[in-house]
């Protein structure tokens, strides 16, 4: 187990370079500069050009600007917004509980549906259930996230005015974020209506955000039940005369989890593409939208940083469930 | 420190240290959702009309400001000026007694005087202790509107006066300083944070003399304000004011319907129609100061022959244009300045629209199959809703005279870079919404042979053209100004290096109980005047 976990961890440090680089040389490759952002429709002279290009430092040589953006890592520092002019890891800090609070809600959301909505289609394959839920999960995935945001918000906070429209929190509420995480911040502000508030702004983001991972999770769990329920240890347990639900529960169920363990472990990671179209139309403070609007100004030390930054995240939740796999299959610890 | 006094720095601080408040204990309160979040909060540091929104407007005041709803100077921190007869020296009183804003992090010790307006020019210079004062600093419009070669010094005279000596004489000069980026700051307050080595929070933390002062900003969610009980002009009626940052223009409108805000801009042309026909909303539109143009590339052939553009221009259906992409919500555009700009020369006829003419014309100046390129903006702006779909009915305009149009596009940093490059390929979809009010800001900044590199994507430089615009710039006497700004529309209208497309209409929308908001041509919002009935 131990060799397992060091053989994970060392795999990270190539890993961290790697993404580094890619970073760093990305929104490189992309046309245009940060400089020509500040002007606008304005436009700036070549000299003035010249001379900010030089005092941010972009007419350095390439790998001097990588080897200083690895240092600045190093040392904690990952830059100055070029457009907003504040540090990097300090707007992330900000921002990023936002998108983590909406990511496991979202997540939660489609684990919770998804996974039993598959178990029970694969249990009753063919049966109306299984053809309803399958056919609503490929609807699902095939919704584009920015028509079905706005559909919600006009029929759940325009007509029925069940939910806000957008934001985090109603405006009236107003504490100094404790730990960014307004479900709990909320609680801790003692303010009352403020959790019920956190709640209520929750819920049509994390619908629209969870609906393409519960799509995924729930034909994933069907698979992969029906190909475990195929399999002979579960004709065996069932010959012995095992009741049902322990033969789908214990037997069949822990197997086919390790290939909806792993989609899960995606789909957060994708998450990140979703939560830049659900940040938009909800305002939602998080990276998406901060991470989008800074490669559309070409705020170089930003992208870099925040890439950075998710990666590391990203990282480490792969570590962890690769771990996770170690724990739940034997004999992956002991290869 | 007086008893109110009191009691507001600590319900500041209150707030501020985690304490809750509920709204309803802010008898009145204005939601406005607002379409981006700032950049920060000095406003020299910006050019972005959402934090010239959240600082200039409302925290800020500057020597002389814009009348609400014109583009005509009027006095503000500054009672009166004199010029001095060569045009060289403005002499600055004063208002007296005028206090900056007691905030939880800031207790002027002083009122306003000489040095804070001389510190708030002389730290915007290059070499200045502030010029570098956070990471990336750098003062766009102070260099965009040529203040360090135009501006010889600002001087104290004595508390209550400042001199400006420019270089050489500049009658936009007045309506430069109403902009936001010459905002008086509070020099103590600078020079404190400089003491103390934070000299960041100066952009984190404003303190103005401005109708509300800061109270607090949620990273791109919501920046908090409350009246400034000192302000000059008398309190304000509002006890707060809130921005939430409400990015995309169709949850603004759901947002505004469903009461979470009373006041929003820039709704999509398509949602007004709905919501004009809402019994509880007021839409007040208006002419904004803006223009949208098809810029010809004046160096290329065939477009470098006036009689090509004209032909051209007279190919283009402009009403079909303010009806398709404006949804009626514009009107189509003679000159390059708007008709509510002073000097707009009402007695130039635009180019009928032709095709049949345009084909002649194209013949008869030699031109047989031409193929070119139209660039079509890839970001939609107050005065260009849609710069694809414009491009396409240029093009099918363009195709019923012979002339075969590509579109092409690129990403928007890149598009004006390439679009300022003089080598670029055809015709430019690009427009403006003025700075300040004075034609020198739209003709010298789009068409002088200055601003040819830069903001003059016809790369046109005419010399009958610029010097007029020129001349314009340091004569004083606003008739004589007026007649050579319309003889410079005569030039540009009789050399066509733009077809000039449309002026659009700002649309500010609100809930029935918001009241006295005046909308600013200038494009900036301003809630001074306004007041929210309970």
């Amino acid at each position: 187990m131990f060799r397992y976990i060091a053989s994970r961890v060392l795999l990270l440090i190539p890993t961290f370079i790697g993404i580094s680089f890619v970073a760093f040389i990305f929104i490189r490759l992309l046309p245009g500069d940060p400089v020509i952002a500040l002007a606008g429709e304005r436009g700036m002279t070549p000299e003035r050009h010249q001379l900010l290009m030089d005092q941010f430092g972009f007419n350095r040589p390439i790998w001097e600007q990588y080897f200083s953006f690895l240092w600045g890592i190093f040392h904690g520092d990952f830059g100055t917004s070029i457009a907003s002019k504040r540090p990097v890891l300090a707007d992330f800090r900000a921002l990023f509980p936002a998108t983590l609070e909406l990511s496991i809600c979202a997540m939660l959301f489609a684990v919770i549906i998804g996974i039993p909505a598959g178990i029970f289609a694969a249990v009753k394959r063919g049966s109306i259930f299984d053809q309803l839920s399958m056919g609503i999960a490929l609807v699902g995935y095939s919704m584009p996230i920015f028509w079905w945001g706005i559909l919600l918000i006009i029929l759940f906070a325009g007509i029925l005015h069940w939910t806000p429209v957008s934001g985090r929190m109603d405006l009236i509420y107003f504490f100094k974020p404790t730990t960014g995480f307004m479900l709990i911040d909320s609680l801790i502000s003692g303010g009352k209506g403020a959790f019920k508030s956190a709640v209520s702004h929750l819920i049509l983001p994390t619908i629209v955000l969870g609906t393409i991972p519960l799509a995924v999770i729930a034909r994933q769990t069907r698979s992969a039940m029906l190909e475990v329920l195929g399999e002979d240890y579960v004709r065996t347990a069932r010959a012995k005369g095992l009741e049902p639900k322990r033969v789908i529960g214990v037997h069949a169920l822990r197997n086919a989890m390790i290939p909806v363990i792993t989609t899960i472990g995606l789909q957060m990671g994708l998450l990140m593409a979703g939560a830049i179209l659900t940040e938009t139309i909800f305002s939602w403070p998080g990276i998406g939208k901060w991470m989008i609007d800074a490669i559309s100004r070409r705020d170089y030390v930003v992208v870099q940083g925040g890439l950075m930054l998710v990666a590391l995240i990203v990282m480490v939740v792969n570590l962890i469930v690769d771990l996770l796999y170690a724990v739940i299959n034997p004999r992956i610890r002991v290869k | 420190m007086n008893t109110y006094k009191k009691l507001l720095a600590a319900t500041a601080l209150a707030m501020l240290t985690g304490g809750l408040m509920a709204g309803g204990a802010a008898a009145k309160t204005l939601v406005f959702c607002s379409e981006a979040a700032p950049g920060g909060f000095d406003p020299a540091l910006y050019t972005g009309g959402e934090t010239l929104d959240a600082t200039g407007q409302a925290v800020f005041n500057k020597l002389v400001e814009f009348k609400p709803g014109t583009s005509e100077v009027e006095p503000a921190l500054a009672d009166s000026w004199t010029i001095s007869d060569d045009g060289l020296e403005y002499t600055f009183k004063l208002h007296p007694g005028v206090k900056f804003q007691t905030t939880s992090y800031f207790t002027p010790s002083r009122e306003l005087n000489a040095d804070d307006v001389v510190f708030s020019f002389e730290r915007q210079k290059e070499g200045s202790p502030w010029a570098k004062y956070v990471d990336g600093a750098s003062y766009e419009y102070f260099e965009g509107m040529d203040f360090p070669k135009l501006i010889k010094s600002v001087e104290k005279v004595d508390d209550l006066t400042v001199k400006v000596t420019l270089t050489k004489p500049n009658a936009p000069m007045l309506a430069n300083l109403a902009m936001d980026f010459s905002s008086i700051v509070s020099k103590e307050y600078a020079d404190k944070l400089m003491a103390d080595g934070t000299p960041g929070k100066l952009n984190e933390q404003p303190v103005g003399t401005g109708p509300f002062q800061f109270v607090d900003y949620q990273l791109n969610t919501a920046i908090r304000y409350e009246a400034n009980p000192d302000y000059y002009k008398g309190k304000v009626k509002l006890d707060s004011l809130i921005f939430a940052v409400t990015p995309d223009a169709a949850v603004r409108v759901q947002k505004l319907k469903a009461g979470e805000c009373q006041l929003t801009i820039y709704p999509d042309p398509a949602d007004v129609e709905g919501l004009k026909a809402d019994t509880n909303l007021n839409v007040i539109q208006e002419e904004g100061l803006n223009v949208s143009t098809l810029a010809y590339n004046t160096t290329q052939a065939p477009f470098d022959k006036p009689e090509v553009r004209k032909a051209l221009n007279q190919a283009i259906d402009k009403k079909a244009i303010v009806d398709a992409v404006y949804l009626g919500q514009g009107t189509p555009a003679i000159n390059p300045i708007p008709p509510t700009m002073w000097s707009y020369n009402k007695s130039i006829k635009d180019d009928e629209y032709n095709p049949e003419a345009a084909k002649a014309a194209l013949e008869k100046a030699g031109v047989k199959d031409l193929s070119m390129k139209i660039w079509a903006m890839p970001v939609a702006r107050p005065y260009m809703p849609n710069g694809r779909r414009t491009a396409e009915l240029i093009q099918s305009d363009f195709a019923k005279v012979g002339v075969k149009a590509e579109i092409v596009t690129f990403d928007w940093q890149e598009y004006l870079k390439q679009a300022s490059d003089p080598k670029h390929d055809g015709a430019v979809i690009i427009g403006w919404t003025g700075d300040n009010g004075d034609p020198d800001n739209f003709l010298a900044t789009l068409l002088s042979c200055q601003a040819v590199n830069t903001s003059n994507r016809a790369a046109w430089c005419n010399q009958e053209f610029t010097d007029l615009i020129n001349k314009a710039a340091v004569v004083s006497d606003p008739a004589e100004r007026t007649k050579l700004y319309e003889e410079a529309q005569v030039v540009f209208k009789r050399e066509a290096p733009w077809a000039t497309l449309a002026h659009s209409l700002v649309t500010t929308a609100m809930t029935k109980n918001v009241s006295g908001y005046v909308p600013s041509p200038l494009g900036v919002h301003n809630f001074a005047s306004v007041d929210v009935a309970e």
